[in-house]
């Protein structure tokens, strides 16, 4: 998955908060029904894994199809993990995911506050090129980037997909854009006539000023990290996968073993779905800001 | 007058800081980013084997002639690609439409129904197609056993071209749609109530406010949503890929029915290791998507406003 990013939308003119909130229409019943059928359409496929994941095998070849979880879901769990190695491939995204989130909020929050807040020759140019460059699909550069990495001698291994992940350009940009509207120049200024330097400008104004923003960043740049699966699957090896490239090696077996593929699946979504639960709220708000694109 | 070394150094902080605060931005991407995008250009003109690295030849056009005069799966696969964009984008668009409306009312427990909207976007692209695999099976998945209920007899969905692409494009809308609905529901929330009591005063239906209201209004929004759709539904890849896992994955079925751009792409460059080919393919797969990308932008850019 590629990050794109969105133009902060010209929105109508907003009526006063009151006003609006009496005028807007109540929900019928017929409103809850249809968005309760339709959340039940979204979380379905999300369920269905679980239920095969808590079944025996035997289960899921039935007619009609069982639809409650059973009390497997350990054991299949269990088998996964003696099975296959889905422990090593757990522990790489995990140090993939995690290197790539502390990297890119790191480096953009510096790109960002410089953009937003230092002046420089060429500024305007550089942040256009940071821009442009979000439209272009990732899988265009990819045989050249695979080349790179053989040369390198890194196919295979786990920093082939860290290193051309611990920066994005939505980072920067997102990451300058907070700091236009949330850092005054004055703190700056102060900070300055106090004898600071730049890097302990950054280090003790602007970074701890950056908090909310870097961790809408790091929640999204984890998710998408965690994600991810053109590039590891091209350039990573089966016996050194990340979570989705295991995946896709389990389905591919002669035989398909769904529930102890399913069972990885589940695993493999539990993160992000404990990440979801947590800061739900501030993932739904940078999508309707127009901020985001996971 | 003479800079004390203290106003000397500061002067050289403000002037440098700001290049060395890009400059790790600039270099990670330059080289991992940048160079392999200009690089293709050139590797397209190659015959070049991974395999005999040595062996690479400059043969001009050569690949771009091939792919495009004389190469039957490339026209498959892009026909596909065209296929799955129009099923994909479409519905995604209308749904999310449709969905935003719903949500745009005073809702008890909106948070909840937004996170519920969201939530498949979050599911990665690999687990969700495996699951879905699961489901549209042809003897056991629950699609086929709920349309037995309707007398529908069991569909082999990946054995068709029509089939394998509804199956295909079900989940991309699953996963997407509820990712437009916010957008176009922040941009519905910001349209001032007095243009709906007006309209109600004129005479017009719930129906007629949300055509000739709203949606003229999420105009911007929907330009973006299908330009954005369009670019990341002409490259899937993925779920082709694994909707019918095993020895004969990159061919998109044993057919090729359901064979994108973007994976003959993957199946030329890393099964087949012929990385000119390969390049020759990313590189009318991006002209080919910027030309449907400003199709799309043409057309709803005529949505109408008055």
């Amino acid at each position: 998955m590629t990050t794109v990013l969105t133009p902060a939308a010209p929105a109508p003119p907003a009526a006063p908060g009151r006003a609006r909130r009496i005028a807007r229409r109540v929900a019928s019943p017929w409103t809850y029904a249809a968005l309760i059928a339709i959340l039940a359409g979204s979380a379905f496929p999300v369920y269905w894994s679980f239920v095969v994941s808590s079944q025996t095998t035997e289960a899921v070849g039935k007619v009609p199809p069982v639809l409650v979880p059973g009390g497997h879901l350990f054991e299949n769990i269990a088998r996964v993990f003696d099975e296959t190695d889905f422990a090593l491939a757990l522990g790489n995204s995990l140090i993939v995911a995690g290197t790539i989130t502390v990297s890119v909020v790191l480096f953009s929050t510096l790109a960002g506050f410089a953009f937003a807040k230092m002046r420089f020759r060429g500024r305007t140019a550089l942040l256009l090129l940071v821009v442009a460059t979000q439209a272009i699909p990732t899988e265009l550069g990819v045989v050249p980037l695979y080349m790179m990495m053989a040369d390198f001698g890194w196919a295979g291994q786990l920093q082939a997909v860290i290193v051309p992940g611990l920066v994005t350009a939505f980072g920067v940009f997102f990451m300058r854009q907070y700091f236009e509207r949330a850092l005054p120049l004055e703190l700056l200024e102060a900070g300055r006539m106090d004898g600071c330097g730049s890097l302990r400008l950054f280090w003790h104004v602007a970074l701890p000023a950056a908090r909310p923003a870097a961790a809408v960043l790091g929640l999204f740049t984890f998710m998408q990290a965690w994600n991810d699966f053109f590039w590891p699957l091209v350039v990573l090896v089966p016996e050194n996968p990340t979570v989705q490239t295991a995946l896709s090696t389990l389905a591919s077996g002669y035989t398909t073993d769904y529930t102890l593929v399913l069972t990885a699946a589940t695993i493999g979504t539990v993160p992000v779905l404990i990440v979801f639960l947590l800061f739900g709220r501030q993932i739904v708000g940078g999508i309707m800001q127009g901020a985001l694109k996971g | 007058m003479a800079l004390t070394f203290a106003e000397r150094r500061q002067k050289w902080d403000v002037k440098l800081s700001p290049f060395g605060f890009i400059s790790p931005y600039f270099l990670i991407f330059g080289v991992f980013g940048l160079f392999p995008l200009l690089y293709t250009a050139f590797v397209s003109l190659q015959k070049r084997n991974l395999i005999d690295a040595e062996g690479a030849q400059f043969i001009g056009f050569g690949n771009y002639e091939q792919l495009l005069f004389h190469d039957p799966y490339f026209w498959n696969a892009m026909g596909n690609t065209v296929s799955l964009w129009l099923l994909t984008t479409i519905p995604q668009i209308l749904f999310a439409l449709g969905i935003a409306h719903l949500l745009n009312r005073r809702l008890r427990g909106r948070m909840f129904f937004r996170m519920g909207m969201i939530l498949p976007n979050i599911t990665s692209v690999a687990a969700v197609t495996i699951i879905f695999a699961q489901l549209f099976g042809r003897d056991f998945g629950l699609v086929n056993w709920v349309l037995s209920w309707f007398g529908a007899g069991q569909v082999d969905w990946q054995a068709g071209t029509a089939s394998s692409h509804t199956a295909i494009a079900a989940m991309v809308v699953w996963r997407w749609t509820g990712y437009h609905a916010l957008i176009f529901l922040a941009s519905m929330q910001a349209i001032p109530s007095s243009m709906y009591e007006a309209a109600t005063l004129d005479g017009a239906k719930g129906w007629q406010q949300f055509w000739r209201i709203t949606v003229p209004l999420l105009r911007p929004q929907i330009i973006f949503s299908t330009v954005i759709a369009t670019t990341g539904n002409m490259r899937l890849l993925a779920e082709p890929l694994l909707f019918n896992p095993g020895t004969a994955a990159a061919t998109g079925g044993s057919d090729r029915q359901f064979q994108t751009a973007a994976l003959y792409l993957y199946e030329q460059g890393f099964t087949k290791y012929d990385f000119g080919y390969s390049s020759a393919i990313a590189l009318v797969l991006a002209v080919a998507t910027m030309l449907v990308a400003g199709l799309s932008y043409l057309v709803t850019r005529r949505i109408q406003t008055d």
